[in-house]
């Protein structure tokens, strides 16, 4: 886990399966230090991590196959410490330092 | 061009042929050992039960006529049952040898096995998930297995579609499964419905069996299968596989009506709404590993197998496992992780109280599923001056230019392939560029003529503004949004350069001028 940059800062890791890594420089995992706090001065919560993410991690310019209509579009779960999101209150839910954020992308070959 | 010559084309058919004969021969041969052992086993039978019987000479000899003849009337009658009917024994006696080394263990036993034996599972979809899915339920003593496919054996599906063969190749993957399943165990029974299964179609196909495996490859059959399993109250094992990723879900389990939030979720509570169709990629498109696919078929068979074994569940039996999606990525450390999933959403479509898929519904057709998941049709979004047929592309490269008089020459244009690099490398046209898709289409819109941020390839095009360029892909869809692109980067010169696609791509590149490029 990289430091935080300062103490405005928290340390947590992302991750994208399921062929999303490919919208993110083709990496699995992520070490990120973010700002604990969003731009309106709210703790930083799922919701403002996805804007985040769309914003300054991915380099590719097919946004949608991410966000639709501003969250996460369909098929994709969000994975929060190994459970749905929605067992932790979807894009609410604040982000505590060492989370794991975990974006699966379904799968339909087979 | 010329097309494949007579005897090449024969020496195919001939091996083709030779090698669905040999394969015809060896099954040939286990069915005809396999008679050999009944026929051996029922004269050892009929032989034990008549002069081998220390009693059979009392009975023709020293008893009284009219008992001789009404013992031997029930003994006849007894003859027209089955002879497994005579046994003590709850399995056959080549059940206890076959089955024997899951037998023993405390997870199946005599009850888990006869649980098997009295169970029906229905397999959709025999492709890479179907195949060893069907293999380990078959080879487990499965009463009943049905296979779901409308599909014929392709070349192209023989490295993870374990039940197909070489031979097999054109013949319904369900008639080439079945031939496989049947030698494999004879006890269990196979039956097979040669079509993709339908809204109209679900509910009696689905009807008759216990629990559903979900084999198929695309959203619109997962959210059928799923809602159908729901209305008729089967546990659903569903999985999926690309590239080198697979998923695992055990959905609608317990089966409970809807309504009731103790039964497990189904598709449509983890997945309410479908994914837009752009970003559904299949194995055709994506690629699949094997051994990937493989993996998460063989853990379906098994997680189906731990659902029968426990037997039906009651109000009072334990609480299934936690509903979870299990995720295997081949290429990530660790390579399986689970996740905990929802339980039942409250206003679910299908499961909840407010269900609106109904079973009148599904009959009736009205449920589009196709149409709810969404299409994309071929992509067709430039004019006919953006475009060149594979046969004008072709006398540009090999004869005088039909539009400008000029000699042949590679250099007299810039041909650029998008596909991705890997397939780049497998073959490509002699003189081509590779600039891949998922390059140009990332590489944002420039908003300033800031040239000194965009992309090397960019700048490379820009040096020959004289150059007419042409674009090429796999199949001509990728070409189009290219060339839209490159235009977005006036790399057209405001139009004084011609940038088009050559229609449908490589394939037609194949089909209609060069036979021998690689078709993969």
């Amino acid at each position: 886990m990289s430091e935080p940059k300062d103490v405005g800062d928290i340390g947590i890791t992302v991750e994208f399966s399921g062929g999303l890594e490919m919208l993110f420089s083709n990496e699995r995992k992520h070490k990120l230090s973010i700002p604990a706090k969003d731009s309106t001065g709210a703790p930083l919560n799922v919701g403002y991590l996805v804007t985040y993410l769309c914003e300054n991690v991915m380099k590719d310019a097919r946004k949608d196959l991410f966000v639709l209509d501003g969250t996460v579009r369909p098929g994709i779960l969000v994975l929060i410490n190994e459970a749905d999101w929605e067992l932790e209150g979807e894009e609410t839910y604040e982000i505590q330092p060492g989370d794991n954020i975990l974006f699966v992308s379904t799968l339909h070959g087979g | 061009m010329a097309p494949l010559p007579v005897v090449e084309l024969l020496q195919h058919q001939i091996a083709s042929c030779e090698a669905q004969l040999r394969d015809l021969r060896q099954q040939l041969a286990e069915a005809q050992h396999l008679q050999h052992i009944r026929t051996q086993e029922q004269d050892r039978l009929r032989h034990t039960s008549t002069s081998g019987d220390p009693l059979t000479h009392d009975m023709t000899y020293g008893i009284h006529d009219e008992f001789r003849s009404e013992v031997f009337a029930a003994l006849s009658q007894g003859e027209d049952v089955p002879l497994r009917a005579a046994t003590k024994w709850p399995l056959e006696k080549n059940e206890y040898k076959r089955y024997g080394r899951q037998l023993i263990m405390p997870e199946i036993g005599l009850q888990g096995q006869l649980r098997l034996k009295n169970s029906s599972v229905l397999i959709i979809g025999v492709g890479g998930l179907g195949c060893p899915a069907a293999a380990y339920l078959v080879g487990a003593g499965v009463g009943t297995v049905g296979l779901v496919d409308g599909d014929v054996v392709e070349e192209s599906n023989l490295h993870r579609q374990i039940l197909h063969s070489t031979g097999k190749v054109g013949m319904t993957k369900v008639d080439s499964a079945k031939i496989f399943l049947s030698s494999l165990n004879p006890n269990v029974k196979i039956a097979t419905h040669t079509a993709r299964l339908s809204p109209e179609s679900a509910i009696t196909t689905l009807q008759p069996y216990d629990l559903v495996l979900d084999c198929t490859d695309t959203p619109a059959s997962r959210y059928l299968i799923s809602d159908t399993c729901v209305l008729l109250g089967k546990p659903l094992v569903s999985a999926s596989a690309l590239r080198t990723d697979g998923q695992l879900m055990v959905l609608n389990n317990p089966p409970l009506p809807a309504g009731d939030i103790r039964g497990g979720p189904c598709y449509r509570c983890v997945f309410p709404k479908p994914p837009p169709p752009e970003s559904v990629v299949s194995c055709g498109d994506g690629g699949i590993l094997g051994p990937v696919v493989g993996l998460m078929g063989v853990l379906q068979a098994l997680e189906a197998i731990k659902v029968i074994t426990k037997g039906p569940h009651t109000s009072d039996s334990s609480s299934p496992d936690p509903p979870s999606l299990l995720i295997f990525s081949a290429y990530a450390s660790p390579m399986f992780r689970a996740i905990r999933l929802r339980s039942r959403r409250q206003k679910c479509a299908a499961c909840s109280a407010q269900a609106t898929v109904t079973a009148k519904a599904l009959n009736s057709g009205s449920l589009d599923y196709v149409q709810f998941c969404g299409s994309i049709s071929p992509v067709d979004m430039l004019g006919p001056n953006e475009r060149i047929s594979v046969d004008n592309y072709a006398k540009i490269r090999m004869e005088v230019n039909p539009f400008t008089g000029m000699e042949p020459s590679k250099d007299s244009h810039i041909l650029i392939d998008v596909r991705e690099k890997v397939q780049f490398e497998l073959c490509n046209l002699e003189g081509s560029v590779n600039i891949p898709f998922s390059g140009v289409s990332s590489t944002p819109h420039s908003t300033s003529n800031d040239n000194e941020s965009e992309p090397s390839w960019i700048s490379d095009l820009r040096k020959h503004p004289d150059k007419p360029i042409f674009v090429v892909c796999r199949l001509g869809n990728d070409s189009q949004l290219s060339v839209r692109k490159l235009k977005e980067h006036n790399l057209d010169f405001g139009g004084n350069r011609f940038i088009g696609d050559i229609k449908g791509g490589l394939r037609a590149w194949r089909e209609n001028i060069e036979p021998d490029f690689p078709e993969y």
